[in-house]
């Protein structure tokens, strides 16, 4: 139980690439934190860097209020569960989970009714005899927890622990974390790449990239006020849209038409040249599946629906658009730098199930320009965060 | 299916030509320990000894009773697992360092071992008993022990230190974690993990040892450190002009044992794939 205190830091290789460059976080006591980010973001370096197992280059980090830079890790009890479980293959699942008690010299007591308490937690009683390499991926995932959880340790770190499990045990497993970590109120640093985990897991969640720290903020906040446009592209499935546009008159144009736009949004992006827009899928109706007289026609445009994806509980609609080559070139960019890859510029919008849309044919849609953001082309900062 | 059985017929006579190839030396030297000294000499070319020609356990008897065969025996042994034991040990901790650090002349450390484990190990044999005689450790247990040792630990590091590659760096990390020092990890997590190769090396390092001759013969004078190979050699018996060839089969036959014991011994602790289950492969 303690706090971890991150401040401004460095870890630069012998190549002096600061792999993580100038972070401050504070978790705080029993807060489940989230490092996410692309791979090569500098994450799991840091997680490293808590734990003990990379230098500090330069900055401060407190454990409990007690700096650590120069602790060795066996001196700064923490408990950690890695990607690949590292499990001792050699010893059963009993040795397994009493291995870091043994070597804290517990009596003998005490470990059986340690290691006990934590294979049932787990659900792992039948297994305590067997070797790792006899059990199947799930039940090396929760050794390793158990492992973790088994001493009191100050806090867990997990660095990926899902990536190597299917998806159906993933989603397991994930729900399993989360009800440990509330029913042990152990502060909880966890390393991932996938948003799923990100955003259901967290109480907060840090956003990197290229070892910066881009946002810190809830779930909610993220996916409702990214800071810029890495931090709104990397947060969302389907990623959010982003459409080249002009802000004049208060009213905003994009590839599809000129709508009109919330005056304090309008206010601050006016005259501003051409921006970068960002419109979630969600953010878009199919105007024929809308009650009559609630549609903003003002609001509306014709599109031409390329691809149609049904899902049962709503369906996913592709626009292709022609976009000019200095917007296009971005959102390659941008693309590029969340691990994805952008062949075509198209907008991608979520229709209600009941729509009957169909593929290659046109359609009147409804864009609700008041949850739009609007970037700065060259900075990549939000303009409208916070309306 | 008519392909299949053809194969197979083959491979077991492939197995079979092979088998005695290797093999018929070995019975032959066991049939003969088995004959009497004057059915050899008169000459008994049969595999099974001739009527009236057979010694029973009598030659094996003669041999124990010899106190300097005795004496080369214990010899042997002791010098072998001495230096297997060092040898072993050193390497480990050097192939650990090869793996895990990164250091200057890593290299060059490497490459060394390597020209020493080719060097012909006559051209050492006349200085080194110069020195030996100088240290005064000439006919010594120590005398031979540093010889074997510097010519097996090349392939004990070179074997080990692919062991210790192969082991992922996470187990020892997550035995820091786990709040263990480096030397605990490395005790209670790597070398239980590298124990295939330690076996491994341990076994080339005792066969060197044991089959060694030239060392044995040139370094040793008396019975003080004579080791079987160069023992044997010594076994005329009482006429030199007609040595006993079937006590010499028994001698050879007792020199034997302990290497087919120490296998077999061995083989069991070198199973392949200990690391299953360390990680997610």
């Amino acid at each position: 139980m303690a706090t971890i205190e991150m401040k401004n830091i460095v870890k630069k290789y012998g190549d002096g690439f600061p792999a993580v460059n100038d972070v401050s976080i504070d978790v705080a006591d029993g807060e489940f934190l989230i490092l996410v980010g692309p791979s090569g973001c500098g994450k799991s370096t840091l997680l490293r860097m808590i734990v003990g197992l990379e230098d500090i280059t330069s900055g401060d980090m407190l454990i409990g209020g007690e700096r650590v830079n120069d602790l060795a890790p066996r001196d700064r009890n923490l408990s950690m569960v890695f990607q690949n479980y590292a499990l001792y293959p050699h010893l059963t699942v009993y040795e397994n989970i009493a291995f870091p008690l043994r070597l804290a010299k517990k009596s003998e007591k005490e470990i059986d009714e340690k290691v006990r308490e934590a294979s049932k937690t787990l659900d792992l009683d039948e297994h305590l005899q067997r070797k790792p390499a006899n059990l199947s991926g799930g039940q090396r995932q929760r050794v390793a927890m158990g492992r973790a959880i088994v001493r009191e340790a100050k806090a867990f770190l997990f660095d990926e622990p899902l990536s190597n499990l299917d998806a159906k045990l993933r989603g397991q497993m994930r729900t399993e974390i989360a009800r440990l970590q509330k029913k042990l109120g152990i502060t909880t640093v966890y390393v991932t790449h996938d948003q799923t985990e990100a955003m259901t897991l967290g109480d907060r969640v840090a956003v990197m990239k290229r070892g910066i720290l881009q946002q810190l903020a809830s779930p909610r906040e993220l996916y409702e006020q990214p800071v810029n446009l890495f931090v709104a592209g990397f947060i969302g499935s389907p990623p959010m849209n982003f459409l080249p546009a002009t802000v004049e008159g208060g009213k905003v144009t994009l590839p599809f038409g000129t709508f009109p736009l919330p005056a304090d949004k309008a206010a601050k992006t006016e005259g501003k040249g051409l921006l970068m827009a960002g419109i979630r899928p969600e953010h878009f109706e199919d105007v024929s599946v809308i009650e009559e007289g609630h549609v903003d026609t003002s609001r509306t445009f014709e599109a031409h629906i390329d691809v149609r994806e049904w899902l049962g509980d709503q369906q996913y609609a592709y626009v292709p658009y022609e976009a000019e080559a200095k917007v296009q070139d971005q959102l390659k960019e941008l693309a590029r730098e969340s691990d994805s890859d952008s062949l075509r510029t198209q907008l991608v919008v979520s229709l209600d199930a009941a729509s009957k849309v169909s593929e290659d044919d046109d359609a009147t849609l409804f864009i609700d320009t008041d949850k739009m953001h609007l970037f700065d082309p060259t900075s990549g900062d939000n303009l409208t965060v916070g309306l | 299916m008519k392909t299949d059985v053809k194969s197979r017929i083959g491979t077991a006579i492939g197995c079979a030509l092979i088998l005695i190839w290797c093999l018929l030396p070995v019975a032959w030297i066991i049939s003969l320990s088995f004959k009497s000294q004057e059915a050899v000499t008169v000459g008994s070319p049969g595999f099974f000894p001739s009527k009236g020609g057979g010694a029973g356990w009598q030659n094996y008897q003669d041999v124990l009773a010899d106190d300097q065969f005795r004496r080369a025996i214990f010899n042997s042994i002791g010098i072998s697992l001495i230096a297997t034991l060092l040898s072993v040990i050193l390497a480990t901790l050097a192939a650990y360092a090869i793996a895990r650090l990164e250091f200057s002349g890593k290299k060059f450390v490497l490459t060394t071992a390597l020209v020493i484990a080719m060097f012909p190990v006559v051209s050492l044999v006349g200085p080194l008993f110069d020195m030996w005689r100088t240290f005064g450790i000439y006919d010594t247990w120590p005398g031979l022990i540093i010889p074997y040792m510097s010519f097996t630990l090349p392939l004990a590091i070179w074997t080990l230190s692919a062991f210790f590659r192969e082991i992922p760096w996470e187990m020892e990390q997550a035995a820091q974690v786990d709040g263990a020092t480096s030397w605990q990890a490395f005790r209670k997590v790597i070398v239980p993990l590298a124990a295939p190769g330690v076996f491994t090396a341990a076994i080339l390092t005792f066969f060197f040892a044991w089959n060694d001759f030239v060392f044995g013969i040139s370094l040793t004078s008396t019975e003080n450190a004579r080791p079987i190979p160069a023992a044997l050699s010594f076994f005329v018996g009482a006429d030199p002009f007609n040595r006993p060839a079937s006590l010499l089969a028994a001698g050879a036959v007792v020199a034997t044992v302990p290497i087919v014991v120490l296998v077999l011994f061995f083989q069991r602790k070198i199973v392949a794939g200990l690391t299953a289950g360390a990680v997610k492969g």
